[in-house]
């Protein structure tokens, strides 16, 4: 867009009243903000000695996790719209015929570069079966750049740690009521796909 | 002329030519929605996605009258003031009607469907379809079976369009395929015991609208929105089909046909479909290796250095002989040919071996797949033709080398199999010196004092002639393999050209100097030129 464009409108700063021109009550506001921020509940913690709290785990986004299904096996249809989703280009998806009649497809291998992962969550949007999850899991540490890769196991196991603590976001939110984009609450009656 | 009239707008078609509602109306630039119809194929009208309205205009009065009710656009002819609305409320209407009638029991699994995003039904939905689904009915559970060694089958996904089954029918001539059942259980299937095997499996894929029929080569291996795409030419026998390839980074997935009404029409054979494996075999040879002399063993030459080494090996070596491959590219024979003759400019240059499979084999529907295993011996020929008087084949060149008349040899190859054995090979060990450039290790590799990497035919730039002397060109789609400099690279620096490998100079140059290429010296449609054109014309 050129500064020539039509579609701009510019608008001139207006000129500064009295207030502004004596210096002395903006002054005075600013200060008041500091010193009430002084005395106020402090928000930040002694991390590592005390924990930060997460508000609500259904929307932070922290580390990933590959759910599983009620057999125990990956959720994951391997359909790559994570990877799609995903603008870091940190999903890597090998696909390969499932071994289980049920199902068609599944991620022979999974791996995400967490090191590259900018946490923005597109891949847990974009999943069609709740597959893959952001935990509140907040403190991500490795001692190498491989060891930050996760691959299938990796992001498994980090399901199993917190499945527990967070249970599926899915399940959550239907027991609350709430059918999330595309999959209705599990009493209500199937609309639509198969899948 | 005849005109048409398209959506109130008026078009004019050519007196001879034979066009239905569909092709007529996207002269016009509207597209007609289909499924069953196919240009190479019969027509059925069976889908009922391309009904639209119709009517003729008086060519006397100007009075337009319609045909009460709707009708298929694959069946009905376009003629001299034929009436064709596509944007009615009614056309509109019928075509959210065969959507939601098709995907009653179509399953919605998109996500794990290969078709999908090349998927006809996704793409008409989005755009001629309803949101809502008004009928609740489970689709049936899905059932993938196999129909034949390359082919799979995914039975619920089917919208019964038959072209897989007529394809067979008209164009392979193999009528593997059937429709099973009636009405609503229709299903394609094959018949017990005979599944669909034939050199022209692969192209049902190409033709299902939908994600029933799916290629087990790819099947899972990429979405196909990852893919990129590059018009090619299949290097795989002399035909010299129009091709697709279509890769991501630097990998390539699949191939399928482009449409090229002069070579290939739409189709292209398993053998050339499946014909990229060996771009990506670990076996491949990747680096330029010489014999360290008095030993058996190769030192790997970085690349500026093999330019003017080779040139100088081969120049103190004495009399040079050159077996210039049809798997090279017109510009990269050109500059082989130049090169020889810049080192020795007495140089034997011969056409390299030629590899031959079988016979060539025609189907019912015009497609032949030839026998010639290789995509340029013609433009080869022509372009040795240039520096030498008398043609050499390859075995005149094992003559050539067995009575000793060379002392020196450059042989190319880029064959992707086997091609020499060892008794053939062996007269080429008492040379001074021998620069092999293949894809693979040879018997002849063996032997060389040179042992460079070739590079395969999606990798290559340039321009292939095929058997019916049409020449198309094309660019590389993906980079030769880390470390390899492909041909046309090596060769353009070692005649001393500045910058980037250029193959449109080195066209430009060859058809300065052939007045039977020198149709060449523009840009290349992308069907190719028929060069026999341009040699009628000149004699």
């Amino acid at each position: 867009m050129k500064p020539t464009d039509p579609a701009i409108t510019w608008l001139e700063e207006k000129p500064l009243g009295l207030a502004e021109r004596l210096y002395l009550p903006l002054f005075i506001q600013g200060l008041s903000t500091t010193s009430r921020h002084m005395v106020s509940r402090k928000v930040t913690v002694n991390y590592p000695e005390s924990r930060p709290v997460v508000g609500n785990p259904l929307i932070y986004r922290g580390v990933h996790r590959l759910n599983r299904d009620d057999a125990g096996r990956v959720k994951c249809v391997a359909c790559f719209l994570c990877a799609t989703a995903c603008p870091a280009h940190c999903i890597d998806i090998v696909a390969t015929e499932s071994p289980w009649p049920d199902r068609e497809k599944y991620p022979e291998s999974f791996s995400i570069d967490e090191l590259r992962c900018i946490f923005c969550g597109m891949c847990e949007e974009a999943c069609p079966v709740d597959a893959i999850e952001l935990t509140s899991l907040l403190d991500l540490t490795g001692k190498s750049r491989e060891e930050m890769i996760f691959d299938k196991e990796k992001l498994l196991s980090v399901y199993d740690m917190t499945k527990d603590a967070e249970p599926m976001k899915s399940k959550t939110l239907a027991a609350a009521g709430m059918a999330t984009f595309g999959h209705a609450p599990a009493d209500a009656a199937p609309a639509g796909g198969h899948h | 002329m005849p005109t048409v009239i398209v959506d109130g707008k008026e078009i004019e078609i050519g007196a001879q030519e034979r066009l239905n509602c569909i092709e007529a109306a996207r002269l016009a630039g509207v597209e007609i929605p289909h499924y069953c119809w196919h240009p190479g194929l019969s027509v059925v009208a069976s889908c009922r996605m391309c009904l639209v309205e119709t009517g003729s205009r008086d060519p006397a009065t100007g009075k337009v009258t319609m045909v009460p009710k709707l009708v298929p656009g694959c069946q009905t002819p376009a003629r001299d003031g034929t009436v064709i609305v596509t944007d009615s409320q009614l056309v509109k209407d019928s075509r959210a009607r065969v959507e939601e009638a098709l995907l009653i029991d179509h399953p919605i699994d998109c996500s794990i469907c290969d078709k999908a995003g090349e998927c006809l039904l996704q793409d008409y939905h989005f755009e001629h379809g309803q949101p809502e689904r008004r009928a609740d009915i489970n689709p049936f559970h899905s059932q993938r079976r196999d129909v034949g060694p390359t082919v799979t089958l995914f039975v619920d996904r089917c919208i019964m369009c038959t072209r897989c089954v007529r394809f067979t029918r008209e164009v392979s001539g193999t009528s593997e395929l059937m429709v099973a059942n009636r009405g609503a259980k229709e299903e394609i299937d094959v018949f017990p015991g005979f599944p669909l095997d034939n050199k022209l499996s692969g192209n049902v894929v190409d033709l299902c609208p939908v994600g029933a029929l799916g290629d087990k080569d790819f099947l899972y291996q990429q979405r196909v929105w990852f893919l990129k795409r590059e018009a090619n030419v299949c290097g795989g026998c002399s035909a010299g089909c129009s091709i697709v390839t279509e890769h991501n980074q630097d990998t390539v997935y699949r191939l399928k046909p482009r449409e090229n009404p002069h070579v290939n029409k739409w189709w292209i054979c398993d053998d050339g479909r499946y014909g990229w494996h060996h771009l990506h075999d670990p076996s491949r040879l990747l680096a330029a290796g010489r014999l360290v002399s008095s030993a058996a063993e190769r030192e790997t030459v970085e690349w500026p250095a093999v330019v003017t080494r080779i040139r100088d090996d081969l120049k103190s070596a004495g009399r040079l002989a050159v077996a210039v491959s049809p798997m090279l590219t017109l510009e990269e024979a050109w500059m082989l040919c130049a090169v020889a003759r810049s080192i020795d400019p007495r140089a034997y240059l011969a056409v390299g071996h030629v590899p031959t499979s079988g016979t060539d084999q025609s189907f019912p529907g015009g497609f032949t797949i030839r026998a010639e295993k290789c995509p340029n011996r013609i433009g080869v020929e022509a372009i040795v033709g240039l520096f030498e008087t008398d043609l050499h084949r390859w075995h005149n060149f094992l003559d050539h080398i067995r009575q000793g008349q060379a002392d020196a040899a450059w042989v190319t190859a880029a064959y992707p199999g086997s091609w020499i054995d060892d008794s053939t090979a062996e007269p080429f060990g008492k040379l001074r010196s021998l620069v092999v450039q293949d894809l693979f290790e040879s018997p002849l590799s063996r032997l060389a004092t040179w042992q460079l990497p070739a590079t395969g035919f999606a990798e290559r730039t340039g321009t292939w002639v095929n058997v019916a002397h049409r020449a198309q060109t094309f660019a590389a789609a993906v980079r030769a393999p880390a470390g390899v400099w492909p041909e046309g690279r090596l060769l353009w620096n070692m005649l001393g050209r500045r910058g980037l490998y250029d193959p449109a100079a080195v066209r430009r140059q060859i058809a300065e100097s052939a007045v039977s290429l020198a149709v060449l010296a523009g840009d290349v449609p992308p069907n190719g030129v028929d060069l026999r054109v341009n040699q009628i014309a000149s004699a």
